[in-house]
């Protein structure tokens, strides 16, 4: 087993912790020093430590890439404190994974480390968080706030803590968060030995912006939220840096007389409006999500809509059958390998989710997507159960598959892994 | 407004029954059964908001055992069914998971849970009453807060049952997902309290029986079991629930029952 603790990324750790302990301090010192001393902290620590086995079925299609195995460790521990019943607190979750083969794998992040006052028509939050939106299941189109933890999995559903200050406000007409995002994220990529990425490495080291104010650009968004009797709304705009990077293949060492290229990140500026709206009627579930983002390169927009229907207790069980549809349309339509653009311009979702609803809280999801413009497929099956209080274990298949070599899963189509991982929660 | 609470309940049961009994008018048998169910929710009107730790013990036929931790909080709402926040603790893989719910008593409840891995709020669909709560014997239906207009009554008997002197009432849910044909409930004669519930499935056989001990009064008034014991006949398991730390008119308001509250709930 290789591992290799990464400096780079230590350091850029200690960065945003320093940012986040002074924004964290100010607040403190200027709300929270009387109330705290008055009060009992109640304190709590809680968290996982989890092991996952990666086994992919074909030999690497590029050379630097590891070949069939791939085993990590990951660890994020929580501390939460309170005080004021709860008015106040402070949560603190950081979190470490060491990869056996992929050095960019092997990182840590802050995934929040926060101050939050509520009151009763509002909310401050100050420090690193989380912050999600939307309603679909198959692709988180309208979700913008924190970056995505790349190389953590290949559902994009793992995000890096984002700097924030969030004023939340209750009206009786809907939910309004004022976010300011101090501070950029730069999406974490599969490194030269790790699967699951193309020909190219995307080089951390070659990152350019199109803000002068680089990484320190201040990002604003502005969202409104609501439930009104049986559907759900958001909206928002969201001003800042572009969480996607434009990639570009650029020669890596002009000194060398070996041609070899890597992918240049740029991250524009861009205007996004965005609404996800959800009506639950009965046994089912209406979706749908669109934005409309502007950059100096390009204006587009792009949806996921879709459905999911309930069936309780099937054949006469206590199991619950779930079944997903979804679509995904991007105004930029096809786009060549290579080319900035989506790989679900329009594609087809098709999933079902079975709930045991036994005291291992066992579960089994099945998913496949599908590129109606080409021939390209994708197949997941995810199954988990408790083992024991504590134990978690999940198995998860995904098969990848195109025949179009402008399609990114072409490119990934060797990369057809089982993964087995087992958490143990305190 | 208690006063009239009440009199909604009993008319909009009553035509409920009317409905029920078609072109008959209520029995002796179905109006006492009204009548109990009507002097039982009128006895626990009142108490505003309440917040309370809920452990419980899952246990199947082999006698294995698995452990749920839940915090409940509640606020009494006038005129509609109650708005609750539950916060789960255990197991450790579903801490800090909360459940939001604005009950009504015909219309379907709206629902909310919060999922800590994402910070997804997530609303979800109420129609799931008969499914297990977390892997337990109780249904989701089980747990909801009791309201006249859910039932139609009828009745049976008085009878005695470890040694208090009961009130013997058969009811049949209103709404048609529910996981019953009928439930047979016993109060006591004194306070109202229940005391045991035996649930009948859909085919209407013997499914489970839930036995209340250990009552304990507070302000003086509002009755809470501090156990309650469910079996499950038809496949041999069992779940204990045990209540601890009830606390009435704590001050919670319906600032507590949001979507902000329930991201940051514990």
């Amino acid at each position: 087993m290789k591992l290799s603790l990464h400096t780079g990324l230590s350091s850029k750790l200690n960065e945003q912790l320093t940012r986040t302990l002074t924004v964290l301090a100010v607040c403190t010192s200027t709300l929270l020093i009387k109330p705290l001393f008055a009060n009992e902290v109640e304190f709590e620590a809680s968290g996982y430590i989890a092991v996952e086995q990666r086994y992919f079925f074909k030999e690497a299609l590029y050379p630097e890439q590891l070949n069939h195995k791939q085993s990590s460790l990951s660890i994020e521990p929580e501390l939460y404190w309170q005080w004021n019943d709860g008015s106040d607190s402070i949560i603190f979750t950081p979190f470490y994974r060491v990869d056996s083969q992929d050095e960019n794998r092997t990182h840590g992040d802050i995934r929040e480390l926060a101050y939050i006052h509520a009151s009763d028509d509002w909310e401050l939050r100050v420090g690193i968080r989380k912050e999600f939106w939307g309603v679909t299941e198959f692709q988180h189109l309208v979700d913008v706030i924190n970056q995505t933890d790349g190389v953590e999995d290949f559902d994009g559903e793992d995000k890096l803590g984002q700097q924030m200050v969030n004023l939340s406000l209750v009206n009786d007409w809907g939910i309004v968060d004022v976010f300011l995002l101090p501070g950029f994220r730069e999406r974490t990529y599969a490194g030269e030995e790790g699967r699951l990425r193309g020909p190219l490495v995307v080089d951390k080291n070659n990152v350019s912006y199109e803000s002068s104010a680089g990484q320190q650009h201040l990002d604003f968004a502005l969202r409104w939220s609501h439930s009104m009797g049986d559907y759900d709304f958001g909206a928002y705009w969201f001003h800042g840096t572009n969480r996607e990077a434009y990639l570009t293949p650029v020669v890596q060492n002009p000194m060398s007389s070996l041609e070899s290229y890597s992918l240049q990140q740029y991250y524009a500026q861009m205007d996004q409006l965005g609404l996800d709206i959800q009506a639950t009627l009965g046994d089912w579930l209406w979706k749908f999500e669109s934005i409309y983002r502007s950059t100096s390169l390009e204006d587009f927009w792009a949806t996921q809509a879709g459905f999911e229907y309930s069936f309780i207790g099937v054949f006469d069980s206590n199991l619950d059958l779930g079944l997903l549809m979804e679509h995904s349309w991007d105004s930029r339509g096809e786009v060549e390998f290579g080319e900035q653009g989506s790989l679900l311009q329009n594609d087809l979702f098709l999933g079902a989710r079975l709930a045991f609803n036994d005291m291992q809280s066992s579960e089994l999801l099945m998913g496949i997507g599908s590129d109606l413009d080409h021939n390209a497929f994708s197949f997941i099956v995810e199954a988990s159960r408790r083992f024991g209080d504590n134990f978690i274990a999940s198995f998860d298949v995904r098969l990848l598959q195109s025949n179009n070599e402008n399609d990114l899963l072409y490119a990934l189509s060797n990369d057809d892994h089982a993964q087995l991982s087992l958490a143990w929660y305190y | 407004m208690l006063t009239k609470k009440i009199l909604l309940s009993a008319v909009s049961a009553l035509s409920l029954t009317l409905v029920a009994t078609a072109s008959f008018a209520l029995t002796p048998d179905v109006q006492k059964g009204l009548d109990i169910s009507i002097e039982a929710k009128k006895r626990d009107i009142g108490w505003q908001d309440n917040t309370a730790d809920m452990l419980m013990l899952l246990r199947n036929k082999q006698g294995q055992e698995s452990i749920r931790e839940i915090k409940m909080k509640t606020l009494e709402v006038q005129n509609d069914g109650d708005k609750s926040l539950t916060i789960f603790n255990k197991p450790r893989d579903v801490k800090g998971t909360a459940f939001l719910s604005f009950s009504h008593p015909v219309e379907a409840d709206e629902q909310w849970l919060f999922l800590p891995a994402l910070k997804r709020v997530k609303r979800i669909s109420s129609r799931n009453k008969s499914g297990p709560f977390m892997g337990s014997e109780f249904a989701f239906e089980d747990l909801s807060s009791f309201e006249v207009e859910k039932y139609t009554y009828k009745f049976l008997a008085e009878e005695q049952l470890n040694g208090l002197t009961t009130f013997k009432v058969e009811q049949y849910p209103v709404d048609e997902n529910s996981g019953y044909t009928r439930r047979i409930v016993w109060l006591d004669t004194s306070e109202y309290r229940v005391q045991k519930v035996d649930f009948y499935d859909r085919k209407d056989t013997l499914l489970k029986t839930l036995t209340f001990s250990d009552y304990k009064q507070y302000l003086a008034k509002y009755w809470r079991a501090d156990k309650q014991e469910m079996i499950n006949h038809q496949n041999g398991k069992s779940t204990e629930l045990k209540w601890s730390n009830y606390n009435f008119k704590t001050g919670l308001s319906e600032s507590d029952f949001n979507r902000n509250s329930l991201k940051r709930a514990r």
